[in-house]
């Protein structure tokens, strides 16, 4: 599904990615760990098209076509969500409206029809409910005013009213408590299947716990230092990063 | 020239033509200064309508006022006895004069009399109390700081006895990386005009703290006029307090031209009595990356009125630019007025610019917490005009001259508080009845 | 069910750009000859078959005008107006003032039907109305260049004593209101424009509501200029008494024309004891072209005097259109504890200049004001808020919050900000906050992760930005001020 060649990336001309060779397979969940900075973030942005990042080396296709050629709203339309480690807040932007004027542009690319505003409150409600979150939730501006609890939990349920094909959580589970995890993870869980596929962005095995990954892979100094199986996670609480990252070039 | 003086505008031009043989410099530019003052004359000295940058300040006072010489060599000493103590050259003026024997001047200094050159950045042409300037300036300080120098801190000292009119001419220089602090003091007795015009160059990377206190006698006017020009990467730091005076005004113009200049426009007043004070200034960031900060407070008791203009201006293409202005007012007194004109001015979308203005009276909260902590009416408002102010005086960072700045807030207060506030106090009762 | 209502689907439908109300009208006018003097003054109070202490009123607004010099203080340019190349007055030709719809040409109910302005009263009363809260109808008088040509539910409003008519039949039908009220806010000397206006007044709503009365429906004027040439001068006086409660709506379009055109309005509210008027304008008059060819000179004076303790007069506006806007919906805040306000959304592209903002006088004790000015400039558009709030030393305990945000779009337009605040009452509080910015590129982002192409992100943002101000609308005008948004900000971003 998503297949990562030879990928470089660089912020004000600071190169920040250094060959990132990474494929997930469809329906597979695959984590990524690794010390602050290595580029873990900025993978996240380079994949959803964030524009002050530039690509300097290598490929990426998504089911087949070139991501890194879509600007960001199409690779959103493709399937491509990222939850943002900081979620933005958007001044009197209702949170209900902003939702629905991103889903229905995704599904009039798909050249489905619209939701109106009755189908869509019917959903959203519906998706609230599941996670557990107040019905005001909807109702209030785009993060604005929200606890850092709430945004990470609001980008769980634009998650699950958009239904993207490649979800990237960005530490989601940071500074959550053990109830919040829990719904970030059952979040993912619930849409996991053959068309849908997971990054998982984090620091600490308790949110894997929930959320058993394929695979692990541990992003250092721009590069994949080393892939394993679910356990290399539980090796990495203990034992840190300091086998792994190479030493500084 | 000790002639008995025509009022207003007539009056300076008449003088103009009397003494125009005798000035040293261009003549050429003081002749366009006074045509500029001709057409113009003072903002509100007649019934014309006065420009909107005099808005809310009328010189009719001014003109109304026969400004005449005394008689010379007087006494100074008691005078000099205020000049703030310090450990660091002095440069005197007496009624517009430099005075050696009473200077202790730095390397680099000279004058106005000796090098009568108007700098490039005053504008006679726009602001009319610079055309007068232009058109009578006699003397001034020079100061130049070479490159990467540290000049410390230097005292520029204006003392008038009472002399009809001074019109002083200061240039401060400051080349690439160089370091200045200049605390600009202004005191005298009588009645006088001081109409001092500065021009201040800040080079790359440079960096001058200009600490100005307006203490002048209380039937003096005083309208300072500041031209500053800050280069890449360069600081202009101005603190002004306005303590003195019957009617003034601070008025700044200051220009960041280089890329991530910075410029520091902060104040306080403190009026009474009649008191008129008006602070102006015009911020214009015309490349990216600049900074400008003022915060500028007014504490306003009996029948004084307070003006702030402040504009900040962002050029096309002065992108990245932070601009950040604030006038908060106090008004102590039933009579007191405060007119306050923000202002910004944006022709660059990245900016960050903003502005705000409070007006009103002490907290009422923040008083009776006070009150109820057992601290008595009076001094508990005390408390709280000395803490609002003392906010203002932080952002004067040196700490000898903020302990000046400090003393001569007390002296200030000494004088005034009791009666401002007894008067505030009444005004409540009468309410409350 | 505010999140059903609150939605910007709409936009997709107004997709094609440009200026969407710029279509001529073919009516056979009566025009008068162009220029102004005394004899057009006496022409236009003629075909009004006004009486003769209105003429009087006009002619001395006249010698007023012609001793004024023209206002040179906003931040606006223009060449200079040749007063006398304009038509003072232009009407569709017809026999006598229509006395119901079905009199009416029908030229011009299908130009109002154009616009989505709803003139048959059958239509709306038979009228399906989608939601469940049960809105009822609104009463509109349209404003056709020079005169009014028709005002409907005019009966249904008598019913509850509320006076809704053309003033120029106002004139005629309530001389003694008219006298009482016209010129006693707006002097008719205030200013330059406001002088103009009341020589040449030729139309314009008269709204009386009597005491205790809470007006059934909302009122609404639309104004069009459809003529060439001419300026178009409406007033509008609006009477509050004790008690009484009345929302009114105006919104304004004009054909799409090269040549620039006048439009020079007074409008007058009075509202006294418990009173309270919200006036809502929606303003679209021709921008311009992308040049900055063609366009209207929208400079309009509005004032509201609150006249009564706990009087409330609310002004909202959506401007977008013309291409000049100076006007400054004020408020006189004379009765103790009464309460003005000013919500205002001003959207400049191409090379439209808005210098605009209000004023608050407060003279009562305990009066309150509120200021909240939202600026979008986009292409190379100039837009000013301008506003005076002045505490007079009677005015004890009065309060004033003001909030100005401009945000800019694109390198070559330019906002600007210029409070007047003036305080002689220590007991009153100011509080004033501004800010500048363009859109954040994060917020940007996240929309467009999202899925929203680049212009609905900014759409959406644009309208998050103005929210305060356009949920004070009422619903429907709120509805087609976002519409407005958006349609006005095509092609100004990327």
């Amino acid at each position: 599904m998503l297949q990562i060649r030879g990928l470089a990336a660089s912020i004000n001309e600071k190169p920040i990615l250094r060959g990132i060779d990474l494929t997930v397979p469809a329906g597979e969940v695959h984590a990524i760990m690794g010390p602050n900075g290595s580029g873990k973030s900025t993978l996240g942005y380079v994949l959803s098209g964030r524009e002050d990042y530039v690509v300097t080396a290598g490929t990426v296709t998504f089911n087949g076509v070139d991501l890194l050629g879509m600007k960001p709203e199409e690779r959103a339309a493709a399937g491509v969500f990222l939850a943002f480690q900081a979620p933005i807040e958007l001044p009197g932007v209702n949170n209900a409206n902003f939702l629905r004027t991103a889903l229905n542009a995704i599904r009039r690319s798909h050249g489905e029809s619209e939701l109106d505003a009755v189908q869509f409150l019917k959903l959203a409600r519906a998706e609230a409910k599941r996670l557990a979150m107040p019905d005001d939730m909807l109702r209030r501006n785009v993060n604005v005013g929200f606890s850092g609890g709430e945004k990470k939990r609001n980008e769980v349920l634009q998650m699950a009213i958009l239904r993207p094909k490649l979800a990237i959580l960005d530490e989601t589970d940071s500074g959550l408590d053990i109830d919040a995890l829990k719904i970030v993870a059952d979040g993912v869980n619930a849409l996991r299947g053959p068309d849908f596929s997971a990054l998982v962005i984090t620091h600490h095995q308790r949110l894997l716990d929930h959320l058993v990954p394929n695979r692990v892979h541990v992003l250092a100094q721009g590069r994949i230092v080393r892939s394993g199986g679910p356990d290399l996670a539980r090796d990495l609480e203990k034992s840190g990063y300091a086998g792994l990252v190479p030493e500084a070039a | 020239m000790n002639a008995p003086v025509s009022l207003g505008a007539a009056g300076f031009l008449a003088r103009y033509d009397a003494a125009r043989h005798l000035l040293s410099g261009d003549p050429s530019v003081r002749d366009a200064a006074a045509e500029a003052f001709r057409r113009s004359g003072l903002p509100g000295g007649t019934s014309a309508r006065r420009p909107e940058a005099w808005k809310y300040t009328s010189l009719r006072p001014i003109a109304e006022t026969a400004l005449q010489s005394l008689a010379d060599d007087r006494d100074v000493s008691a005078l000099l006895a205020r000049v703030p103590a310090l450990d660091s050259p002095l440069v005197v003026f007496v009624d517009g004069r430099f005075r050696a024997d009473l200077s202790n001047p730095p390397a680099g200094f000279s004058t106005f009399a000796k090098q009568p050159e108007f700098g490039d950045l005053a504008r006679p042409d726009r602001d009319p109390m610079t055309a007068l300037n232009t058109m009578l300036a006699e003397d001034g300080a020079r100061l130049r700081i070479a490159a990467g120098g540290d000049a410390g801190v230097v005292r520029l000292v204006s003392l008038a006895t009472g002399a009809e009119t001074l019109h002083p001419r200061h240039v401060l220089h400051l080349e690439p990386g160089a370091r200045l602090t200049v605390l600009d003091v202004s005191i005298g007795d009588g009645t006088y005009l001081h109409n001092p015009v500065t021009e201040a160059h800040v080079g790359a990377d440079a960096h001058l703290i200009h600490v100005r206190l307006q203490d002048e006698s209380a039937d003096a006017f005083h309208l300072a006029t500041l031209y500053v020009d800050v280069a890449a990467a360069g600081t202009y730091d101005g603190f002004t307090l306005n303590l003195g005076g019957r009617l003034t005004r601070a008025e700044f113009h200051v220009g960041l031209t280089g890329a991530a200049a910075v410029a520091h426009l902060n104040g306080a007043q403190l009026l009474t009595g009649t008191q008129h004070a008006d602070f102006t200034s015009v911020v214009r960031h015309a490349e990216p990356h600049g900074t400008s900060r003022q915060t500028v407070r007014n504490v306003l008791a009996g029948r004084s009125r307070g003006v702030f203009q402040g504009r900040i201006e962002v050029a096309r293409g002065a992108q990245k630019t932070d601009g950040y202005q604030m006038n908060q007012a106090l008004l102590l007194s039933p009579d007191a007025e405060i007119d306050s004109k923000p202002e910004l001015e944006i022709f660059a979308d990245d900016v960050k610019c903003s502005h705000g203005a409070t007006v009103g009276e002490l907290d009422a909260e923040q008083l009776f917490y006070l009150r109820s902590r057992g601290i008595p009416d009076q001094e508990a408002r005390a408390l709280l005009v000395r803490a609002f102010l003392q906010e203002g005086l932080d952002d004067v960072t040196d700490a000898r001259i903020h302990a000046i700045m400090e003393a001569s807030v007390q002296g200030w207060w000494d004088r005034q508080s009791a009666q401002a506030i007894t008067e505030r106090a009444n005004a409540t009762k009468a309410v409350g009845a | 069910m505010p999140a059903a209502t609150e939605t910007i689907d709409t936009v997709q439908a107004l997709a094609d750009t440009g200026y969407k109300w710029g279509f001529e009208t073919n009516i056979e006018m009566d025009l008068a000859p162009k220029g102004l003097n005394e004899d057009i003054i006496r022409l236009i109070s003629e075909r009004k078959e006004e009486p003769s202490w209105m003429l009087d009123w006009r002619l001395k607004a006249y010698a007023a005008w012609l001793k004024m010099p023209e206002p040179d203080w906003a931040h606006v340019t223009h060449p200079p107006i040749d007063y006398q190349d304009l038509h003072y007055y232009a009407a569709p030709k017809k026999k006598a003032g229509p006395k119901s719809l079905d009199e009416v040409d029908p030229e011009l109910l299908a130009m109002y039907e154009k616009l989505g302005i709803p003139l048959k009263e059958r239509a709306i009363l038979a009228g399906v109305e989608p939601d469940e809260n049960e809105r009822p109808p609104i009463a509109v008088d349209a404003v056709f260049d020079s005169v009014s040509v028709a005002t409907t539910f005019r009966e249904t409003l008598s019913k509850s004593g509320v006076i809704f008519c053309p003033i120029s039949e106002a004139v005629r039908d309530h001389p003694d209101l008219v006298k009482q009220y016209i010129g006693s806010v707006v002097p008719v000397a205030d200013n330059f424009f406001a002088a103009l206006n009341s020589a040449v007044f030729t139309d314009g709503s008269f709204v009386y509501i009597p005491k205790g009365v809470r007006c059934p429906m909302e009122l609404s004027t639309y104004f069009r200029i459809n003529a060439r040439n001419t300026g178009q001068f409406e007033r509008t006086l609006i009477i509050a008494e004790a008690g009484s409660h009345v929302s009114y709506l105006e919104g304004c379009t004009a054909p799409q024309r090269d040549e620039n055109q006048l439009h020079a309005a007074v409008v007058e509210l009075v509202a006294m004891d418990d009173a309270s008027i919200k006036y809502s304008t929606v303003q679209n008059w021709y921008p311009g072209d992308a040049e900055g060819r063609g366009g209207i000179y929208n400079f309009v004076t509005k004032r509201g005097a609150c006249r009564g303790a706990r009087s409330k007069i609310s002004w909202t506006q959506v401007e977008t259109g013309s291409a000049i806007t100076w006007k400054y919906p004020s408020c006189l805040l004379l009765g103790e504890d009464s309460v003005g306000e000013f919500y205002s959304v001003a959207v400049t592209t191409m090379h439209q200049q808005a210098d605009t903002g209000t004023k608050m006088i407060h003279v009562g004790k305990g009066s309150t004001s509120t200021i909240v000015s939202k600026g979008i400039s986009a292409g190379k558009s100039n837009n000013t808020y301008r506003g005076l709030v002045r505490i007079l030393p009677s005015a004890k305990g009065a309060r004033n919050h003001t909030q100005c945000d401009s945000l800019l779009i694109g390198d070559q337009c330019g906002a600007h900000t210029v409070p007047y605040i003036e305080s002689r009452n220590p007991s009153a509080k100011v509080e004033h906050e501004a800010t500048t910015s363009k859109i954040a590129e994060d917020q940007l982002f996240y929309c467009r992760q999202r899925g929203l192409s680049e212009e609905d992100a900014v759409n959406l943002i644009v309208n998050g930005f103005c929210k305060e101000v356009l949920k004070e609308l009422p619903m429907e005008f709120a509805v087609e001020a976002q519409k407005l948004l958006a349609v006005s900000l095509e092609g100004s971003v990327g």
